[in-house]
């Protein structure tokens, strides 16, 4: 693009001193220049869409993997978008805020069958009974207790 | 009295001073219009406080409610329903203001005093960080290394507007009359048509914009 933009530099100040045959030219490299341009922020913008579903998706933290990806203005774009989003579902719903990243889907049905992924130890459910959480051990717990721990990766969803 | 009635005293859902029935159908029509409307719809901060206070009510009643009774099952699942609708409703206009931030935020600006508000304070905020941090970003990766006389770029003019012209169902609740409707094509010219109640039609969103916003017509 900078090679672009001198030459039609250089043209421009010929052209005032009168070659107006020039003018063609110049108006054919900035269009060149504006394409470019175009081109360049749509790549961009695209990426910055991706990342923003990968909040959505993978919640705030995101894995090493893609975190290699994405340059670090990408990251520094990515913290300032995840701070602007958990300000916002702070102020919405209550005093503790809604997390809307959850109930993605509409329920279906109150209990859910996890399956345990890795040791976890003792887990409280509302009536008071403790189970204990133990690796490929299957429960039958209700829903809304288990969403934390599925996003975690302790539980798993069994979809029968 | 005990009994039915009595069981939902106990929950506290007919302490209410708007009637339940009447914000919870004032609640889904906003989330379906928002749902299927093209552009962002009119902010409705009352209905989404009387739906939060009623959420926090239903959820105190229920810590304090006996074990194992079977109306827990039940109040749960609605609480959990009400929050799935309250979470798409609010996930539907980030995404639009995301998707329109330049147009959104520049109908905001120009907007009149006595009109309503399309963004909530918050929703206003975090517009304004979401174009501040993309206008950042864009200059220090590509703007600032650019040739001088390419260094602005106006977002208003390169991000998408939303498509007003875009066709969707409708079920009309209030009858209305001398609707015009803008030709498509050169051949044809504008006409009128009236809505009757209860009808349903498949239509431009743009023709039929107001009527949303008075709640002459739900989008389906």
């Amino acid at each position: 693009m900078r090679t672009l933009y001198d030459r039609n530099q250089a043209d421009v100040s010929e052209a005032k001193s009168g070659r107006t045959d020039l003018i063609f030219l110049i108006r054919f490299r900035h269009c060149c220049l504006l394409r470019n341009q175009r081109c360049i922020l749509a790549y961009l913008y695209d990426r910055l869409l991706r990342i923003r579903a990968l909040r959505w998706e993978y919640g705030s933290v995101l894995p090493n993997t893609i975190q290699f990806h994405m340059s670090a203005e990408e990251v520094e774009w990515f913290s300032r978008y995840k701070k602007s989003l958990a300000t916002y579902m702070r102020s919405v719903g209550g005093e503790e805020g809604l997390d809307l990243t959850q109930d993605i889907k509409p329920p279906k049905s109150l209990y859910i069958e996890v399956r345990c992924l890795r040791d976890y130890g003792e887990f409280e459910i509302d009536d008071g009974t403790t189970i204990l959480l133990k690796k490929n051990s299957q429960h039958f717990l209700p829903r809304w207790k288990c969403e934390q721990l599925i996003r975690q990766g302790v539980l798993e969803h069994i979809l029968s | 009295m005990r009994g039915g009635g009595g069981g939902r005293e106990e929950f506290g859902l007919s302490v209410r001073r708007v009637p339940r029935s009447h914000l919870q159908r004032a609640f889904f029509q906003a989330w379906l219009n928002e749902k299927f409307a093209p552009e962002l719809l009119e902010s409705k901060p009352e209905i989404i406080e009387c739906v939060v206070e009623q959420l926090d009510h239903m959820e105190a009643n229920l810590k304090r409610a006996k074990r194992g009774d079977l109306k827990v099952s039940i109040h749960r699942m609605e609480i959990e329903r009400i929050r799935y609708v309250l979470s798409s409703y609010l996930r539907c206009r980030l995404v639009k203001i995301e998707k329109f931030f330049p147009h959104v935020l520049e109908k905001e600006k120009s907007r009149a005093e006595g009109e309503p508000s399309i963004l909530s304070p918050e929703e206003f905020a975090f517009a304004k960080e979401y174009m501040a941090n993309t206008e950042i970003y864009l200059k220090n990766v590509a703007l600032k290394h650019m040739p001088p006389n390419l260094q602005k770029v106006s977002l208003l003019k390169s991000v998408p507007r939303p498509n007003l012209d875009s066709f969707v169902f409708l079920r009309v609740l209030e009858r209305q009359e001398n609707i015009l409707v803008e030709p498509e094509t050169d051949e044809q010219r504008e006409y009128t048509i009236d809505l009757e109640e209860g009808s349903q039609h498949l239509i431009r969103y743009k023709t039929i914009a107001p009527l949303v916003a008075s709640g002459a017509v739900q989008l389906i």
